[in-house]
Parts: structure tokens; C-alpha cells; sequence
């Protein structure tokens, strides 16, 4: 499982073309197919996503641009399985999520996605190491094991000597890196980021998108929302939303 | 399977030591949530604790005062108003009794030379009365069967008497004057002086003499007040069975001529009671404790709004619906149980206190212990499921929202 995950399986598709992602549609790790979201707002239904494809292969770094209110954070709760659409079939590594029910989607959650969110949403009473070991109690993981994990992954952030901070005693752009430490440590085939570097100045939110970087080159998949076109183009492909509808959008000039 | 099995015992040993730091991070309102379980279970503890020594006090001093004995009180009829002496030599000869000593019980004014002292409570006692209650006397002799058939005037004193009437001088071979008529002390009693229960209940007397010598005193010749004591090995309902029949045939059948206490029935009665009263204030002190489990149930839904967020993140971490419901009824059930070790502890020093107050004895009660540590664990699940299910429902994204 890890050796697949942190080798690159081949260059990502060419993200110029939108059809590109057709061919192969059926055996897609990540497929999305006219996923529609509405929310009832008293009388009237509130159309939020309107028929959205996406599909990624493993091993892409895509990054979701739009403004405020169009439907990013809709979209990454239903990717990340905490919500489902209203209509639309998303299948994540051979898994059709429609079919799921709570259970099995916490087990997604468990296994398959890493989040990581605008406000780090650390654990104020635990300290670092304790907040990454977080997603491998509900996992079942032994402590010995977690412990290890955890500070394997707070090495590979550089924070191999922030361990024992609480969440008060770190920077805002520590907090970060110790949320994507906790988002990589159940070892998740998918990396999902709302709005990453939202908190951050901008000196840290390089640092992070650097980090983003590495991660993507040694083959980890990561999807990251954002309202920021600067921020948006670390991704090597990116998409556009806006009121809900997905476009495809241009390769970033690096990738 | 048994990976699973093993997994789930990892994550609920977590969330033991999650809600330990949950509880010892915020100390002084983990403390007032539970200050009503402690207070319950305490005042259960201490109730039954107290109750139970304080039985055990019971029936030891009431085997002190009539274990084997009989108590007769006669009302008499018309006819017959009392107990002759032939009528208790018959009553001694019955084979279930060792003997009968009768109390005549008078109040009198005594004196001795210039001083005197009125309403002095006078007792009529036979010989073997005193072969029964040796203890009794503390110097001198004892009233004998000589004394008895004489109607010698002599006396025994308690030493309330002697402080009164001899003070400075040796009472023993004095004269005491009961109303106009002296009587020589011949015997003085111990500090403690009667526990006969007949004389228990007509206040220990000061004095003892011949009870035929009260007879006359009172110008009575029927005894209307005695003890019976059984012979060894005699059970105490059929004696009072056999009892009462001789009886009956002496007051010719006639109802209501007399009254048998038993002192083993009577200590059941008051067991009972005792039982009664300590069931209804242990339900009354259970009342604190459902109003403790509000507390708790009150507390834990606070903690759950407080930690919408925590929740919410928890679950897109992974964690399933039953294990964030285990971790809040695991927090509830160790507040409530922590809350009971701590009432436990209140109550036996409370109750420790009660029996050195009162004289009693002090037995740690297993019962009451398991019974305050099986109410608090209750009450800490049962108070504790609705926050905990209502934490265990909560929608992830409304609740990583409201941060
Ligand atoms: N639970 C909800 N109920 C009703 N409307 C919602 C709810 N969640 C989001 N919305 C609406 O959906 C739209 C998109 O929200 P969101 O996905 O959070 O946008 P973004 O993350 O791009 O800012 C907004 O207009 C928002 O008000
Ligand atoms: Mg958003």
C-alpha cells in the first residue's frame, strides 16, 4: 500500500485537455459524473453543484479556483465523503460513494482521504504528536505503532522538534504542517485541502505550498480548494468554479 | 475478528484517558457537576452504614437487658387485680421458667436525719432477683429469700443515694427513712445500676428492697409487675405460648387482664422499624442522586455544544458514529463514578463520625459500598446516553461550520 502511494505511477495526464480524462473513464481512481447538491433553504431549493464531472488518476495535484460562495467547500465535503450529492455517481478507488452508509463512509474517511482545513482545527488539549496520532485511535492502530507514525510524520513536516508543543505554543504555519502531518499519517490515498494557506501570511503559505509540492512528487494525490489564482497555480492542473458549475481550466506554467 | 475486537479496546482505552484529561483539565467544574452524585451517594453510604451499626448496637444491649426473660404487666379484672405470692411460686415451678421476680414500684419521700428528698422511685425485688443480676451490687449484701419471707426492712442504694444522704460517711449498717419507716442499707449499687428492662422503663431505681416488705409498704398484697426468666434453652414464643395460658387460667379467661412483652419480639419489631425508616431515607437520598444525574446529563450536553467542533473534526477524521458516542457516555460514566468513589469516601468518614458520636459500632457495610458504586455507574450511563447519542448524531460539515 505505501510502496504504490510514494512511487509516482507515471506522469499526470495533460490537464490542457479536458477530454483527456475520457478514455480510461471507467477504471478512473477518483470519478465524478453529474453530481448535483442542492440545499433547501425554507421554500425554495438552493441549486449549490450543477452536473459536475471531474475524475483524476492517481497521483495529480489539482487544485479547485473560485470565488467565495460558488460551491468549493460543497464540493470537498462531498469528495471527501462527508456529505453526499442529491444526484451524480462519484467513485473513489473502485468504491461508488452513493452506496455507502455512515459506517462505511467514516471508513473512507479513515482509510482513503487526509484532510486538511483553512483553520488547522487542532486539538487545543493535545499536543502535537498527540493531535497527529488523532485519525489512528479511531483507526485502531496500536500506540506503539501510532506514536511511531505520527513522529515519522511530524519529521517529514519539519517539526521533529515541536512534538510535545500544544497547538498554542506553534505558529500559525506550524499548526498547518502539523494538520497535514495528521492528514498524511492514516497514510490516505487522496490529500484533500480547503483553502490551505487561507490563515497563513504569505512567507508561510509558500512554505506549505512547497511542502504540497513534495508531496505531490513522491506520488501522493492531492485536490486543494482555493479563492486564490497565486495559489491555485501551484497545482499542476486546475479547474474552475463558479455558481456551481466545474470548468476545466489551464496547466500551470511549472507543470 | 479479533482485530477488531482488539482495535476497539485501543480506542476505548483512549477514550478512558480522553475523558480522564477531559475531567482533571477543567477540575472545579467536573467537581460541582458531580457534587450531587457525591452528596447521594454519601447520604446513602452514611444512612446505611449508621443504621446498621447502630442495630447492631440494638440488639446487643438488648440481649444485655432481656435476652431469656419475659416481662408481665397486669391489669387484672374485678376480681383478681394482681398476682398473689402463691400465684408466682407457680409460675416459678413451671418447668419452661428458672425463676419470677416481681417489681413493686413505688415513688416515696426519704430522709435521713435533717434532709430529705421527695418522688425517690422505690423497688420491690426477691432473692432471686439478685442471683440473676449479681452485677448489681457494688459492696454489701444482697436482698435474700430470708429478707423475703421476713419482710426485713433493709435496703440497697444506688449511688445517687449515697451522695444525697451519706455524705463522708459508710451507708452500710446506716438507717434510711422511707416515708416515716427506716430501713438499714445493707447493700450499695454499681454506678450503671439496673438494666433490667422493667425497671429501664419505670426509671432505674434508686432504691431496693423486699418486695414483700413493699407490699406491705404500699398496702397491696398483689404483685402487678414481673419478670419471667426462662429456663436455659427455652424458646421465647412458646414460653410466652405457655405463659400466657397459665396466665389465663389465672385470671379465670378473662380478656385483657394482662400483657406479655417479649423482649426478642419486641427487638424484631424495632429492627423492622429501623429497616423501615433507613429504606425510606436511603429512597429520599436517591433523590440526590437522580438530581445529580440531571446534573451530569446537563453537563455532558453543555460539553457536547462546547465541542461541536472537536465532534465535527473527529469525524472527518474517521471516527465512527459509535465510537464518538462511547467516548461521551465513557466521560459521563467516569464523572459519575468518580463522583461515587468520592461519595463513598464522604460517607464512611461521615458515618465514622456518627457511631463515635453516638456510641455505636462502625462496620463497613460491603452492600452500601457496591450499591453507591453500582447507582453512580447507572446513573452515569443512563444520565450520560442522551448527550452522548445526540454528540454521536451530529452532521460533521454543520459541525466543522460552526467553528
Ligand atoms: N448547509 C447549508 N444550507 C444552506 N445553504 C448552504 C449550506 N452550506 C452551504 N450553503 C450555501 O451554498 C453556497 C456554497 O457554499 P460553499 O460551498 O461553502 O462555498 P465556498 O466554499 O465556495 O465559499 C453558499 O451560497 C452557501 O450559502
Ligand atoms: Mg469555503
Amino acid at each position: 500500500m505505501s510502496m504504490k502511494l510514494f512511487k509516482r505511477r507515471g506522469s499526470p495526464p495533460s490537464p490542457a485537455d479536458p477530454t483527456a480524462q475520457a478514455p480510461d473513464a471507467q477504471s478512473a481512481f477518483f470519478r465524478m459524473e453529474k453530481i448535483n447538491k442542492f440545499y433547501q433553504m425554507g421554500e425554495e431549493q438552493a441549486h449549490i453543484l450543477k452536473d459536475v464531472d471531474l475524475a483524476l488518476e492517481r497521483g495529480e495535484y489539482l487544485s479547485v479556483l473560485g470565488p467565495s460562495g460558488s460551491g468549493k467547500s460543497t464540493l470537498m465535503n462531498i469528495i471527501g465523503c462527508l456529505d453526499v450529492a442529491n444526484s451524480g455517481r462519484y467513485t473513489l478507488d473502485g468504491q461508488v460513494i452513493e452506496d455507502l452508509g455512515e459506517g462505511e463512509l467514516a471508513r473512507i474517511r479513515s482509510r482513503e482521504i487526509g484532510f486538511i482545513f483553512q483553520n488547522s482545527q487542532l486539538l487545543p488539549r493535545l499536543n502535537a504528536q498527540k493531535n497527529v496520532e488523532l485519525p489512528l485511535i479511531y483507526a485502531g492502530v496500536p500506540p506503539k505503532e501510532r506514536r511511531r507514525r505520527a513522529r515519522e510524520m511530524l519529521e517529514r513536516v519539519g517539526l521533529s522538534d515541536r512534538m510535545g508543543h500544544y497547538p498554542n505554543q506553534l505558529s500559525g504555519g506550524q499548526q498547518q504542517r502539523v494538520a497535514i502531518a495528521r492528514a498524511l499519517v492514516g497514510n490516505p490515498t487522496l490529500l484533500l485541502a480547503d483553502e490551505p494557506t487561507g490563515a497563513l501570511d504569505q512567507k508561510t503559505g509558500r512554505q506549505v505550498m512547497g511542502l504540497f509540492r513534495e508531496l505531490n512528487d513522491e506520488g501522493r494525490t492531492i485536490i486543494m480548494i482555493t479563492h486564490d489564482m497565486n495559489i491555485a497555480k501551484n497545482a499542476r492542473r486546475v479547474v474552475h468554479i463558479i455558481d456551481g458549475i466545474l470548468t476545466e481550466g489551464g496547466g500551470t506554467a511549472d507543470a | 475478528m479479533l482485530d477488531s475486537l482488539r482495535s476497539t479496546f485501543i480506542m476505548l482505552g483512549e477514550c478512558v484517558k480522553m475523558s480522564l484529561s477531559n475531567i482533571l483539565g477543567n477540575r472545579v467544574r467536573s467537581f460541582l457537576t458531580v457534587l450531587g452524585i457525591l452528596i447521594g451517594v454519601a447520604a446513602v453510604i452514611a444512612l446505611i452504614t449508621t443504621v446498621n451499626g447502630f442495630s447492631g448496637s440494638l440488639s446487643s444491649s438488648f440481649s444485655a437487658m432481656g435476652a431469656g426473660t419475659l416481662t408481665v404487666t397486669v391489669t387484672g379484672s374485678d376480681l383478681k387485680s394482681g398476682l398473689s405470692t402463691d400465684d408466682l411460686a407457680t409460675l416459678a415451678a413451671m418447668d419452661i421458667v428458672d425463676g419470677v421476680t416481681p417489681s413493686v414500684a413505688m415513688n416515696a419521700r426519704v430522709s435521713r436525719g435533717g434532709s430529705y428528698k421527695t418522688g425517690i422511685s422505690v423497688s420491690g425485688k426477691n432473692g432471686y432477683y439478685f442471683t440473676r443480676n449479681a452485677d448489681l451490687l457494688s459492696r454489701g449484701r444482697a436482698i435474700n429469700f430470708t429478707d423475703e419471707d421476713n419482710m426485713t426492712q433493709v435496703c440497697i442504694i444506688s449511688t445517687d443515694m449515697v451522695e444525697e444522704f451519706f455524705y463522708g460517711v459508710d451507708p452500710i449498717g446506716e438507717n434510711l427513712y422511707i416515708g416515716s419507716i427506716p430501713f438499714m442499707v445493707v447493700g450499695l449499687m454499681t454506678e450503671e445500676g439496673s438494666s433490667n428492662i422493667s425497671d429501664l422503663m419505670s426509671g432505674s431505681p434508686d432504691i431496693l428492697i423486699p418486695y414483700t416488705t413493699a407490699l406491705k409498704l404500699n398496702s397491696a398484697n398483689v404483685v402487678t409487675s414481673f419478670t419471667v426468666y426462662l429456663a436455659p434453652g427455652i424458646d421465647s414464643e412458646t414460653a410466652t405460648d405457655q405463659l400466657e395460658a397459665e396466665l389465663d387460667a389465672m385470671f379465670s379467661y378473662e380478656e385483657d387482664c394482662f400483657e406479655i412483652m417479649n423482649m426478642s419480639s419486641i427487638e424484631d419489631t424495632m429492627q423492622n422499624m429501623l429497616n423501615m425508616v433507613s429504606a425510606l431515607l436511603a429512597g429520599i437520598a436517591s433523590i440526590a442522586l437522580i438530581v445529580g444525574g440531571i446534573g451530569i446529563m446537563n453537563m455532558m450536553l453543555t460539553t457536547v455544544t462546547e465541542r461541536t467542533t472537536e465532534i465535527g473534526l473527529k469525524k472527518a477524521l474517521g471516527a465512527l458514529p459509535w465510537q464518538i458516542q462511547a467516548q461521551f457516555l465513557i466521560e459521563s460514566f467516569l464523572l459519575s463514578v468518580i463522583g461515587g468513589a468520592l461519595g463513598i469516601l464522604l460517607g464512611l468518614t461521615l458515618s465514622l463520625i456518627l457511631s463515635r458520636v453516638m456510641g455505636t459500632s462502625f462496620v463497613i457495610s460491603t452492600f452500601a459500598i457496591v450499591l453507591g458504586a453500582g447507582f453512580s455507574a447507572a446513573v452515569g450511563i443512563i444520565f450520560g446516553w442522551a448527550p452522548a447519542r445526540k454528540a454521536s448524531k451530529l452532521n460533521p460539515i454543520d459541525a466543522l461550520r460552526s467553528a
